[in-house]
Parts: C-alpha cells; structure tokens; sequence
C-alpha cells in the first residue's frame, strides 16, 4: 500500500474488463480502480459507464455517494482515524484536535510533503482500545498525537 | 514439541502480534488464532501444556526473550502468567455458544473446526430436510442480532414459501455501530461458522448463491474470510449447490440498513427502498432474499446441532439464547461477553468491565450504537433484553456497550449524534436528510444559550418528527441518543458555552 501507479486510461480498462462481469459489479470496479490508482480519476467515470451499459452520471452517483471513494490522489499513506463514540469516550476527540493542528491538515487533507492524507473514520471495530486509527492496512490502537505525528516524516 | 498459540485478530496485530509470533517460532510451533476477546489482555498467547493450555498476557514482544528463558514453554514463566484461559473470570462467567471456538481454534483448518463441533449443524440440517431445519431455527427463537429483533425463522419462511428460479442468502456483515467488532472477530477467528451458517440457511430457503457484504473498514476480516472460502471451495463445502461471494463496501453507514444494503449490492448508490416490498418477497435484483446479521447466521450452526429448546433454554421473556455483548469505550475490562439475555447493564459496566479505565465514576453509558440510547447508572437495573431495553427507550442494536466517564458532555453527543446523522443519511427522506442538518444547528444554538427553553421545545419535536417520520431507522431512531440525552442529563443542556470552534 501507499506506492499508487499514475492514471493510465489502459490499464483502466483492463482492470474495469476484469470486473465487468459481476453482478452490481460498479463497487467492485471502483475498489479495484482506487486499490491501483489511489482514487477515482475522472475519466474512469465514462468508461465504467460504457462497460456497464450505465449512464454517467449513475457512476458519477455511486463514485460521489461512497464516502471512500476519493477523487484526487492521497499521499503516500492514508491514515483513517477514528471519530466514533467509543473513540470518544477515551480521547478520541483530543487526539484528532492535536493531530489536525500538528500536521497543519484538516479531514481529508494531505500533508505538504505528501507523506500523510489524514481521513475520518466512523468505527474501525477496534473499540475496547481506542483511540483506534488505521494506517493503510495497519491497525492501531490506543493511539497519542504523537504516534501519528512521526508518521508524517 | 508443544505448540504456542498467538492471536492474529486486528487489535494484537496492532500491538505487536505478528513479531511475538515471529520470535516464538524459533522455539516452538506457533498457531495463529482469533481472539478470546479480552482485549486488555492482548496479545494473549496461550501456550501448550500436559494440563492444558496456560495463557500469558498482554505480552509484549520486548517481554518474549525474558519470558522464554523463566520458561513459557512449559507453562512455567511466573511474569503475565494467567493460568488456563477458561479459569479467567471473564470468560468463565460467559456462556459461549456463538463464540465458542473464536481464540481457540486456527481459523484456516478445517480439521480443527470439525473437531471443535464444526459442520455438524450442516450435517443435522440435511438429515431432517430444509423444512425441519427452518422449523428448529424458527423454534429456537432466534431473532435478528443486526437490531431488529425480527425472528429469522419467520423470514426464512417467507423466503421458502416463495417461488422462484433465484433466491439469494446476503449477509450482513457491514458492521458500522460504533462499539462494536464481534463481527470482525468471528471472521478473523472463525470464519467457516459463517460458510457453515449460510450454507445452512441456501439449503433451507432454496437458495444457491449467497453474498457476504463486509465493511471496507475491516481489511483483516476480508482477507480472512477470503482465505476461508477459498478453502471450503476446494473442500467441495461450497460450489456444490451453494457458493459465497464477499462484497466490499465502501465507507457508507447506511449500508448496513438492509435495502440500502440490496442497492449497493446491485451497484448503486446505497439508498433505502421503500417496504413493501419485503426484501423476502423482492430483494436483490429483485428476487427472494434472506438478509441476516453476521451473528444470526453464525448462530444458526449451534442450534442446529445442539437443537432449538438446548438455545431456547437461555434467556429471558421473548429474548431467546446468548447475545455475544461488546464491551467498549472507557471500561477496564473492555471484550466480549457472550452470554443468556437476562443480564444487567450495572453487572456487565461495573462487575464484568471493571468500571472504567480512567478510574472516574461512570456517567453514561451508549447501548446499540449511534442510533442507540444513553443510559445514566440510574438505569443499570435494566435487563439486557429486547424487550426491557425498548421499555426504557432505548434499544440493543448489535450489542454494544460503550462506557463514558463523568467527563462527558452529553450535549456535545447529542450534537455529535445529529452530526452523524447528517453525515451518513442517505438523503432519500426529508426528515432525516434536512432534519439532522436543522438538529444539530437547533442543538449549537442550546449550547450557545440562545432562546434555550424554545429551541429544546424546538428539539423535542424535531425529535419527535424523525422518529416517526422517517423512511429507515438512521432518521427514526437517531431521536434515541438525542432524547435520552435530553431527559437524564438534562443539565448538560442548561450550561452556557463559549460559540463553538468552527469545524
């Protein structure tokens, strides 16, 4: 995780051509797009739609609805930390003020030096040790500011 | 050799798992498990013994050359040392049927799940025929662990008697409630239950094809439970009749809503239908469909083989069997207690959790996720029960419990509720579409101290509006957090703050 390849409408379709025969096969598609490229390119839009026999704007709907679907490139990592309840109820709340100000990056940002997209999370089912947060794939829990601080190196 | 036996479940990974097990297995053979669930514990190694397994915990990978020299190997090492892992209180005070081989068992071996009473509820099913087999579930009370409570033998029924070329088995696995993972456990540390479970329900309603819609939150479920189809296909398990395919989603709450759930199953935006139809009678693309909970469907296996009155046998009132509770938030002993309904909220915070962990009184505590209510110590006399919970307006949900000290401010979760709400709403009804938007202004406007006695009114029916104005239950039930904040911290409300930091 984290090394995305750049846009390249070819190997898009191969890997829309890969999926395209599944049942309700838009989701799988766009995760499989994202897990390559990092996001959602606008120009992957219309070609899902013609390997779907879909309008564009059906997959401009589904692209916009999900909120994991990104539509411009993270960093180099994405850390998805937690804001839910269970979060909250140990600091939750405070770690993610400190990390924002600390990384100069509000939801959803990436810092300067592209090392770091930091997104919000509503659970990651990591709630009897939290503040939970995971990044890339990597669980963490009982996470201080500082932790996730000397990530953005 | 013996063998050591290390959890593989997310949290240990996250603190450190996969190096414990790294440095043991220079010594030893070191088995990869699912949790038991006592995740202050964590990791929990168990290692092998002539008395049985002895488990050592939290252990840290720093502390693994010490504890191998004072001999863990034998079971001996006196440092984390906890004794045999059904002695704990914890898990000795819990009854086990959902869970009972999650922590135990290599959840890629199919050997050790036959051995451990795996497969045996499939088995039974196919003996007495698809009608019997929905009969006994439907006899066992089971009802839906998603929240609902809705019996699953009737929906089985329902699915049954129609007739139709296609019929699709989806299981919820989209578990979005804050507080709550015991999906995640079972398909990190039991993963066949689940195969097994939905096999069972094709095989009674007639069904070939089932979907598995999991969460993209949990990376380590779906690779797992991947892993675990592949190996029941090549056991021939599924792809005789019956196969399972795993959906991802992609970050949406409402998607754990059943039909929300069929729209993004079929590639759409995951937007609520309107019932009728039922999702038994037109569910995906149309056809009959069971939707379960991830915990319904790996219940079905132990009532099967151990039959409906040996499940029915736990519990209280209209509240059949155990019920695999969450313990979460700001509590000591924070995991997962499966046990009969019947217990209280008091016993599971204070006996079992320990209280909390900042070592501050306990002020609240949030049942059912964020749809669920808040509940002060007053009312830890409540029976955790469908029925009980409902009476007290609050609600169960998927079962967990998170705990707050006496630090919280209970306006800012009723804020943070409407946020949420806002956030997550689908957008297809207007009370909760516009409502949770109008909600969380009303409540900053309460908080600044603007017209407060006007603007609770305000927030009473507003309240009231969503409740029985919306389509599902994010909107209809969003009401719950906010008026059981409302009602038993009623002062939370009357204090003046300075305006809210822009967010």
């Amino acid at each position: 995780m984290g090394a995305y390849a750049p846009w390249d409408q070819e190997q898009a379709r191969t890997i829309i051509a890969e999926h395209a025969a599944l049942e309700g096969a838009t989701l799988p598609i766009l995760h499989a797009l994202q897990a390559v490229f990092g996001y959602i390119h606008e120009e992957a839009v219309p070609l899902v739609a013609v390997a779907l026999n879909l309008s564009r704007a059906e997959i401009h709907g589904v692209v916009s609805f999900y909120h994991e679907f990104r539509r411009s490139p993270p960093g180099r990592h994405v850390l998805r930390l937690c804001r839910a309840e269970a979060c909250q109820s140990v600091g939750g709340a405070a770690v993610a003020d400190a990390v924002r100000q600390a990384l100069g990056v509000d939801w959803h940002g990436t810092t300067e030096n592209g090392a770091l997209t930091l997104e919000p999370v509503f659970c990651l089912g990591l709630c009897a040790n939290g503040p939970a947060a995971l990044l890339d794939e990597t669980p963490m829990v009982r996470v201080t500011p500082q932790r996730i601080t000397d990530l953005a190196v | 050799m013996s063998r050591i036996f290390v959890p593989r479940d997310a949290v240990a990974l996250a603190l450190g798992a996969d190096k414990i097990a790294a440095l043991l297995s220079q010594f030893d053979t070191v088995i990869r498990t699912g949790s038991r669930g006592l995740f202050w514990l964590e990791p929990m190694i168990e290692v092998e013994t002539p008395e049985g397994r002895i488990a050592y915990g939290p252990v840290r990978p720093e502390d693994v050359p010490d504890l191998i020299s004072e001999g863990l190997l034998e079971g001996k090492a006196r440092r984390l040392r906890l004794g045999k892992p059904d002695d704990i209180p914890f898990l000795a005070r819990q009854q086990r049927l959902t869970f009972a081989r999650c922590g135990v068992v290599d959840p890629f071996s199919l050997q050790d799940y036959c051995a451990n009473g795996g497969m045996a509820g499939l088995e039974r099913a196919r003996q007495i025929g698809p009608e019997a087999t929905t009969r006994m579930v439907l006899d066992s009370g089971l009802r839906g662990r998603g929240g609902a409570g809705f019996p699953t033998g009737i929906k089985w029924q329902t699915v049954a008697a129609t007739t139709s070329d296609r019929k699709y088995i989806v299981c919820n696995a989209d578990e979005g409630d804050s507080g709550t993972y015991a999906d995640r456990m079972l398909m990190e540390g039991d993963p066949f239950c689940l195969i097994e479970g939905m096999a069972i329900a094709g095989f009674a309603v007639g069904a070939a094809h089932g979907y598995v819609y999991t969460r993209s939150e949990y990376p380590h479920a779906i690779s797992a439970f991947d892993a675990a189809l592949e190996i029941a296909r090549d056991a021939g398990i599924l792809g005789n009749g019956f196969d399972i395919e795993q959906r991802v989603g992609a970050g949406a709450y409402i998607c754990g809503e059943e039909t929300s759930m069929l729209e993004s199953l079929e590639g759409k935006r995951g937007q609520v239908r309107a019932k009728p139809p039922l999702p038994a009678h037109k569910g995906l693309f149309g056809y009959p469909t069971v939707i379960n909970n991830l915990l319904t469907l790996t219940t079905v296996p132990v009532i099967l083989r151990d039959g409906a009155e040996a499940y029915r046998d736990y519990g209280m009132g209209r509240s059949r069997g155990t019920m695999p509770i969450q313990l979460a938030g700001n509590l000591r002993h924070a995991g997962l207690f499966e046990t009969a309904f019947g217990i209280t909220l008091g016993e599971l915070v204070n006996d079992i959790g320990g209280g909390t962990l900042s070592g501050r009184p306990v002020r609240a505590v949030q049942v059912g996720g964020p749809l669920g209510a808040y509940f002060p110590p007053a009312l830890f006399d409540t029976q955790f029960d469908y029925e009980a919970f409902a009476q007290r307006d609050g609600l169960l949900g998927h079962g967990g419990v998170v705990v707050f000290d006496d630090t919280v401010d209970m306006a800012k979760q009723a804020r943070f509720a409407m946020e949420f709400c806002a956030a997550e709403s689908c957008g297809k009804c207007t009370p909760c579409r516009v409502g949770s938007v109008r909600g969380m202004e009303v409540v900053d406007k309460i908080l600044n101290g603007i017209n407060v006695d006007a603007n609770l009114a305000l927030l009473h029916d507003l309240c009231h509006t969503m409740k029985f104005g919306s389509l599902c239950a994010l909107g209809g039930f969003i009401p719950y957090p906010v008026m059981s904040a409302l009602t038993h911290f009623p002062e939370d409300f009357r204090t003046v703050r300075r305006p809210l930091a822009a967010e």
